[in-house]
Order: structure tokens, then C-alpha cells, then sequence
């Protein structure tokens, strides 16, 4: 399968946003637009309400919100399966709702609480579920590429039939260890799918500013590995590239990579200047391609959803996030002595 | 005018080797770059070329002999029509082989220590051979020898070399364990770079035997995210010089996950390979990063001086569930020492063990720093000083216990090391003395340490880099005022 021709399109090369709708595009369920319109509204109310609670000086440190995102990480966790792992850099937090975490325990970890998913001891960047198999939230850009595809690796070793979905910005996608990721795992054949997801800003710096290939999809050609661009606005087509790739890796035919293309409507942190695009190219994305507003319309339009389903879920979704909200400003911190546990396992006589 | 062919060196460290097979015989012309014979050591095999053309005259060393020394005649090439049966070794104009470079091999203060080669052993009750009767001494003291309580006194022991040792400990616990694994470069095929992992990927299989390319950064994050699956992985640098590039997996993934999350994702990992100096290799080969590793809370750092410790030790970190840095030391690999013959040889992390008994003077060290402080504590018995010589054998979690009763016993303490000096080993055992042995030191605490500079590749001057004996006697003499 030659890298870049599933969906069809040109390598992007300009700042400016290309969402072309892909030629065929997937059709969804009633149900399975209802599923994904849940999914992402709670990632969205989520992520607005930890921007509330930043800007009150309830959560430190920095916080990256995935607000734009939201049909890339709804759209794969549609095609995996149970048991299949997921992993990604800082931006995390949609990660981990897609995966089933709880959105006390993240919204607790944000504002540095006991209840959080880490004790508190982690914060925004650096939170795991080992029972969801979500292993990380990374600080370090580009380092849960090789951490994902010591995943596949186990996977492999296992012989346990999951694959290991690593996710990456493409920021991370220009790190060298990325490539020594690709050739082992492309040499060893391990069941891994790297999500490149293209925001196109790593920090304030554009994709054509930092990067002499900007088709992400071409990343793993050297290496034999067979890549997609993909609308990843669109949550149907993420979804069924997601098949395809998943597909590809859990059947022993090795890595695959996805190179979502997508934007983020927030800064790269909360303390962003917000300097380097402008509020015209943010309006428009939002306004054209905002990936929670084509499932809404789709529901109305074409499945016949009554609106006041769609605000009953809007209120479901609000009262979950209010509800994580108040339980991360109301638990406590963590006990002092916490300070000195989980440094290292006691060994087992 | 005949020529004597030598034997070669093929490492920087190689002191002798095996006349493997001569593929000449006496009397066959050869030409330059024709294979004469082949050589092998623990570490690897190679081929004896003729650098120049003419008769093989003589072979001075049978096929199959043992312990040939570097720099010995093997063989005598003689021009043709030349009187071959004139021809003795030594008479000829000695030239280094063609095929390693000829580089003579060190010889190093350290090397009689812990009995560097198998003719040693049998020296250990020989009057004429002082030191290796010294070496056996201090290894075979049986009053009281702590080592012997980590397992029964009446255990037999078989003497084995550090690099047998290390082997044997991972292939037990491969045996014992399908979740263990080992990955690196060259540990498959090339059966290791040092041949530490000999034998394991006949034994065990491609699958638990990976070869890996030449991508530390890479490999190193592969075993990371493996043991967050729940396997465990050995991951082997060849030298732990190349793990700078791998160090944010094993700082920031491996060892600060477990706290990061709350205690929910352990990583089960070992990382193995030689560290510090070895011979003649320069600033970039030479690093010694033990107290870089010891510096950071979530992993324990194991630096072994005997073959027993280097066995029970990497067994306990295998089976260790946390990230676990292993520093070897590449002079010490071919070393033998006795190691006990029981089934299962597993020793405490975070223990140090009192090598030599003493009651003057405290001397700490670890690895292969303690060549040093062994040996000038022989020399100081000689002078009416006993040395007290402690082996930390782990770094972190540090035993200043130990260290500190000894301290408090003897009231002055001398550390050794061949890493830098500021912020290193040594420094952070002064530090604790002055605090948990403050009242019982006669002396300020002194350290002997690797020089202020990268390793310099000029044999002199690398040697004044590295800490002496000499530097360690007189340490030990100016703590106690003579």
C-alpha cells in the first residue's frame, strides 16, 4: 500500500489549513454518531472547564488542551479493541477519556490532588491507568514513541494479539528516536499504530517551518512502513483509517502510521501569546470543520435526533465534567507522607 | 634476517590468549597478508597475517596452547635460501603482527588482583609468587569473611571469571523466568561484544536473545516500554559511554514513573554493561557514571568488584522490580575468583561487604577501585597499618552503615574511586561521615579519585589520570599522621 494514496490527497505544504473532505466518506450509524457526539463533547466540556479552573489558579504547572482534537483519539478508540494499549505526549487528558479513565481522578491529578490518578505526584502531563492500559501522559516530546513500540514489542513477545496505539504531534514526529522507533519496529514486525496527530503548530512553530517533509504519512517510507493522511476532523475517517491500520498491525504485517490532520482551537499551553497564526485561520477551522458540530448536524439532519435529545446529553456531559470539577477543588491534598512513597517496589523475598 | 612474530593483543585490555590453530606449517612460504594462524581470548577470535614474505621457519607455540602471553614469539619467519634451522626466537628482530595494530597490552597496576589468570590460582601456595599469594590471601581470608554469611560456609566453590559469572546469572534466570529477556548490541550472534551473553542465543532463542541496531536511544525506550508491559528486560550498552545518548528513558521513563503515577506502573528493568575505564581508549570510552546514576531517587546502582557479587548481584537485580543500572568493569571481566556452587547465588542489594578486616583505617571503594585499595592495604600491612577495606558493591541505595561502624571503629577513612572527584562517591560518603561519624573521626576523610580531565589516550598519561596505589598508601598514611 504506497504511503499517502489512500486518502487520496496532496502532501500539505503551506501553513494554511487543507481539510478536504476525503471522496468516500464512511457512514456512521445513528448510534455510532450518538457514540462519538458523547465521546467528544466530554473531551470539549472537559477540556474547557480545566481552561476555567487554570485561569483560577486551582491547577498548576502547564496544561495542554486537546480542544480541536477530539475526533482523532474517539475516532481510533472506535476501531481497537480491548486490551490494546495507548500512549501519548502531554497533551493527554482526551487521551485518557477516551480510554474509559474516570474524569474525577484526571480533573483531581490536574489540580494536584489525593484522588487524582497519580496521588497528585504527576499533574496534567503524567498520568497512567494500568486497568484502561493507558501508559502515559510523557513529558518529554517524543520519548512515548519509543515507550509505544516497547508496547508493540511486548505484544509481540506475548504473542497476546493487542497493538499498541503511540501517539505523537508533530512536533514529536521530527525527534530522532522516532525514527530508531520505526526501523526496529518495521524490522521486528511489532503490532503498533503511530498516530502522527498534525495539529500543525509544535508550540507556535508552523509544520512548514519546522519540518522539510510535511507529508507525515511519509515519515515510515524509508523503512517499509505503509502511512495515510488523514481528515482528522472528520471522526468517520479517522475511524475507518483506524481499521485499516489496526488491521495491518494486528495481523503481524507490522507498524502502520496515521497522520491525522487536525488543530488545536487553544494555545499550545495555557500561556500561550497566541502570536504566530491568526484569529481569522482559528474562526475558520472552528467555524467550517469543528469535529463535534458535523456529528451534531449530522444527528439532526440525517439520523432525526430530536434536538432535545442532543441537549439531554449536552446536560449528562455537563453535570459528569461539574461533577469531576467539584470533586478535584474539594478533595484534599496529598498527605504529606506521600512524598516519600511509590520511589521504589519492595522487592519480593 | 629472520623475524619473530608475536603474539598479538587484540583488545586494549587482552594480556594473553589462545594459539587457537596454525593454518601454516614449518617450512611453507607465506606472503604478506597470508593467515598464519588464529588466536582467540574470552572476548573474541582473530586471524595472524605475515605482514612481510618468506618461510615460516619455526612455530615457537604449539596449536591449542593456553595462556599465551601478548608479546611472545609464536613463530619465526625467515627470508628464502635463509639457514631456517640458525633461527631462535628471539633472534630474530622482534615486529609487532600486522593484524591488531601490535599495541602492547597494559599492564596495569590492577591486574594481579583477583588472580588475572588460571596460573594463579594454582601460584596461590607458590613462596615465588608473591603476588598472587597476596590476592589469594585477602579473597580466601577466613577470619571471618563476611562473604561467606550471604551463603553456607561449607558451600563449594568453583573459581570462576567475572565474565562467566554475569553469563551464568542471566542464563539462570532466563531459565527460571520466560518474562526475562536480553537486548542490546551484538548479544545474539556475535554471542556479546565482551562475550558476556556467550551461549544464550543457542540456549534460548532469538525471541530472549535480541540483537538490536545500533540506536541506544531507541532500544533503551523499547525495554522501558516492555517492562511497563510487565517483561523484563536486560538491556546491555556495550559500554555505558553509549547510554548518554539512551539517558532520558532510563532517568525519565524508568525511573520516574513508578512515583509519577502514583505507584501504579512499576518498571522491571536491568541496565548492564562495562562502565569506566578500561585501556587506551580515550575521553569518550572512559567515563566512569557511577555517580551520575546514584545521584537519581528510583533506581539502585550496583557496582561489583568480585565474580561472586557480579553473579549474586545481577541476579537479585533481574528479579529486582524496579530500574536497576548495573555498571560492570571491563578489566575485571577476564578476572577469576571463587564463586560458591549452590543452586541459586542471589545477594543483597543495598549491602556492603567488608572485604579485608582491619582496625587502623577504613578503606571504601567498589568495582574495580577496589585493585587499589586491596593492594595498598597488602602494602600498608607490610608497614604495621591494617586497613579495613569495605566494598560498596551497591551505590545506591548506599550502606553508610557499614561504613560508619567501621569508621567508628578505626576513627579515619580513606575512599577510592576512578570516577571524577566533585560530586562523586567518595564525596557523598564524607558528607554522611560528617554527619553520622563526625565524633569519631581522627582525621579528615580523604578521597583518592580519578584526575580532573577527560581520560587522556597517552599510556603515561592515562595512567596519571587513574588513581594509583601509591596515591592510596599515602592517603591512608596522612590520615593517620605517618
Amino acid at each position: 500500500m504506497a504511503a499517502g494514496s489512500e486518502a487520496g490527497k496532496p502532501a500539505a505544504g503551506t501553513d494554511a489549513p487543507q481539510h478536504r473532505p476525503a471522496p468516500n466518506i464512511p457512514q456512521f450509524t445513528k448510534d455510532e454518531d450518538l457514540h462519538a457526539y458523547r465521546e467528544m463533547l466530554l473531551i470539549r466540556r472537559f477540556e474547557e472547564k480545566a481552561g476555567q479552573l487554570y485561569g483560577m489558579g486551582l491547577i498548576g504547572g502547564f496544561c495542554h488542551l486537546y480542544i480541536g482534537q477530539e475526533a482523532v483519539v474517539v475516532g481510533m478508540q472506535m476501531a481497537g479493541e480491548d486490551g490494546d494499549q495507548n500512549i501519548t505526549g502531554y497533551r493527554d487528558h482526551g487521551h485518557m477519556l477516551a480510554c474509559g479513565m474516570d474524569p474525577k481522578g484526571v480533573m483531581a491529578e490536574l489540580t494536584g490532588r489525593r484522588g487524582g490518578y497519580s496521588r497528585g505526584k504527576g499533574g496534567s502531563m503524567h498520568m497512567f491507568s494500568r486497568e484502561k492500559q493507558f501508559f502515559g501522559g510523557h513529558g518529554i516530546v517524543g520519548a512515548q514513541v519509543a515507550l509505544g513500540t516497547g508496547l508493540a514489542f511486548a505484544d509481540a513477545y506475548l504473542k497476546n494479539g493487542k497493538v499498541s496505539f503511540t501517539y505523537m504531534g508533530d512536533g514529536a514526529a521530527n525527534q530522532g528516536q522516532v525514527y530508531e522507533s520505526f526501523n526496529m519496529a518495521a524490522l521486528w514486525k511489532l503490532p503498533v499504530v503511530y498516530v502522527i496527530e498534525n495539529n500543525r503548530y509544535a508550540m507556535g512553530t508552523s509544520v512548514a517551518r519546522a519540518s522539510a517533509q510535511t507529508d507525515f504519512s511519509k515519515r515510515g517510507l524509508s523503512f517499509g512502513i505503509p502511512g495515510e493522511q488523514v481528515d482528522g476532523m472528520d471522526v468517520r475517517t479517522v475511524r475507518e483509517a483506524a481499521a485499516r491500520a489496526i488491521n495491518h498491525a494486528r495481523s503481524g504485517e507490522g507498524p502502520y502510521i496515521l497522520e491525522m490532520q487536525t488543530y488545536r482551537y487553544r494555545g499550545h499551553s495555557m500561556s500561550d501569546p497566541a502570536k504566530y497564526r491568526s484569529k481569522d485561520e482559528v474562526s475558520k477551522m472552528r467555524d467550517e470543520h469543528d469535529p463535534i458540530e458535523m456529528v451534531r448536524k449530522r444527528l439532526l439532519e440525517a439520523h432525526g435526533v430530536p434536538e432535545a435529545d442532543l441537549k439531554g446529553i449536552d446536560a449528562k456531559v455537563r453535570e459528569i465534567v461539574n461533577e469531576s470539577a467539584d470533586f478535584a477543588t474539594h478533595d484534599p491534598e496529598p498527605d504529606p507522607s506521600e512524598l516519600w512513597t511509590d520511589i521504589l517496589l519492595e522487592a519480593r523475598a | 634476517m629472520a623475524t619473530d612474530i608475536l603474539m598479538p593483543a587484540l583488545s586494549p585490555t587482552m594480556e594473553e590468549g589462545k594459539l587457537a590453530k596454525w593454518l601454516k606449517k614449518e617450512g611453507d612460504p607465506v606472503k604478506a597478508g597470508d593467515v598464519l594462524a588464529e588466536i582467540e581470548t574470552d572476548k573474541a577470535t582473530m586471524e595472524v597475517e605475515a605482514i612481510d614474505e618468506g618461510i615460516l621457519a619455526k612455530i615457537l607455540v604449539a596449536d591449542g596452547t593456553e595462556n599465551v602471553a601478548v608479546n611472545t614469539p609464536i613463530a619465526i619467519i625467515a627470508e628464502e635460501g635463509e639457514d631456517v634451522s640458525a633461527a631462535t626466537a628471539g633472534g630474530g628482530k622482534g615486529k609487532p603482527n600486522g593484524a591488531s595494530g601490535g599495541a602492547p597490552a597494559p599492564t596495569p597496576d590492577m591486574q594481579a588482583e583477583g588472580m588475572a589468570d588460571a596460573s594463579a590460582a594454582s601460584a596461590k601456595s607458590s613462596d615465588d609468587a608473591p603476588k598472587a599469594q597476596a590476592a589469594a590471601a585477602v579473597i580466601t581470608n577466613k577470619a571471618p569473611d563476611p562473604v561467606m554469611e550471604e551463603f553456607p560456609a561449607d558451600s563449594p566453590m568453583k573459581t570462576m571469571t567475572v565474565r562467566e559469572a554475569l553469563r551464568d546469572a542471566m542464563a539462570e534466570e532466563m531459565r527460571k523466568d520466560e518474562a526475562v529477556f536480553v537486548m542490546g548490541e551484538e548479544v545474539a550472534e556475535y554471542q556479546g561484544a565482551y562475550k558476556i551473553t556467550q551461549g544464550l542465543l543457542q540456549e534460548f532463542g532469538a525471541r530472549r536473545v535480541v540483537d538490536t541496531p545500533i540506536t541506544e536511544h531507541g532500544f533503551a525506550g523499547i525495554g522501558v516500554g516492555a517492562a511497563f508491559m510487565g517483561l523484563k528486560p536486560i538491556v546491555e550498552f556495550m559500554t555505558f559511554n553509549f547510554a548518554m545518548q539512551a539517558i532520558d528513558h532510563i532517568i525519565n521513563s524508568a525511573a520516574k514513573t513508578l512515583y509519577m503515577s502514583g505507584g501504579q506502573l512499576g518498571c522491571p528493568i536491568v541496565f548492564r554493561g562495562p562502565n569506566g575505564a578500561a585501556a587506551r581508549v580515550a575521553a569518550q570510552h572512559s567515563h566512569d557514571y557511577s555517580a551520575w546514576y546514584s545521584n537519581v531517587p528510583g533506581l539502585k546502582v550496583i557496582a561489583p568488584y568480585t565474580a561472586s557479587d557480579a553473579k549474586g548481584l545481577l541476579k537479585a537485580a533481574i528479579r529486582d522490580p524496579n530500574p536497576v543500572i548495573f555498571l560492570e568493569n571491563e578489566i575485571l571481566y577476564g578476572q577469576s575468583f571463587p564463586v560458591p556452587e549452590i543452586d541459586d547465588l542471589v545477594l543483597p542489594i543495598g549491602k556492603a561487604r567488608i572485604h579485608r578486616p582491619g582496625k587502623d583505617v577504613t578503606i571504601v571503594s567498589f568495582s574495580i577501585g577496589m585493585t587499589y585499595a586491596l593492594k595498598a592495604a597488602q602494602a600498608l600491612a607490610e608497614e604495621g597499618i591494617e586497613a579495613e577495606v569495605i566494598d560498596l558493591r551497591t551505590i545506591r541505595p548506599m550502606d553508610s552503615a557499614t561504613v560508619v561502624e567501621s569508621v567508628k571503629k578505626t576513627g579515619r577513612c580513606v575512599c577510592v574511586e576512578e570516577g571524577f572527584p566533585q560530586s562523586g562517591v567518595g564525596a557523598e560518603i564524607v558528607a554522611r561521615l560528617m554527619v553520622d561519624a563526625f565524633d569519631y573521626l581522627d582525621a579528615p576523610v580523604l578521597r583518592v579519585t580519578g584526575k580532573d580531565v577527560p581520560m587522556p589516550y597517552a599510556a603515561n598519561l592515562e595512567k596519571l589520570a587513574l588513581p594509583s596505589v601509591a596515591e592510596v598508601v599515602e592517603a591512608v598514611k596522612s590520615v593517620c599522621y605517618k
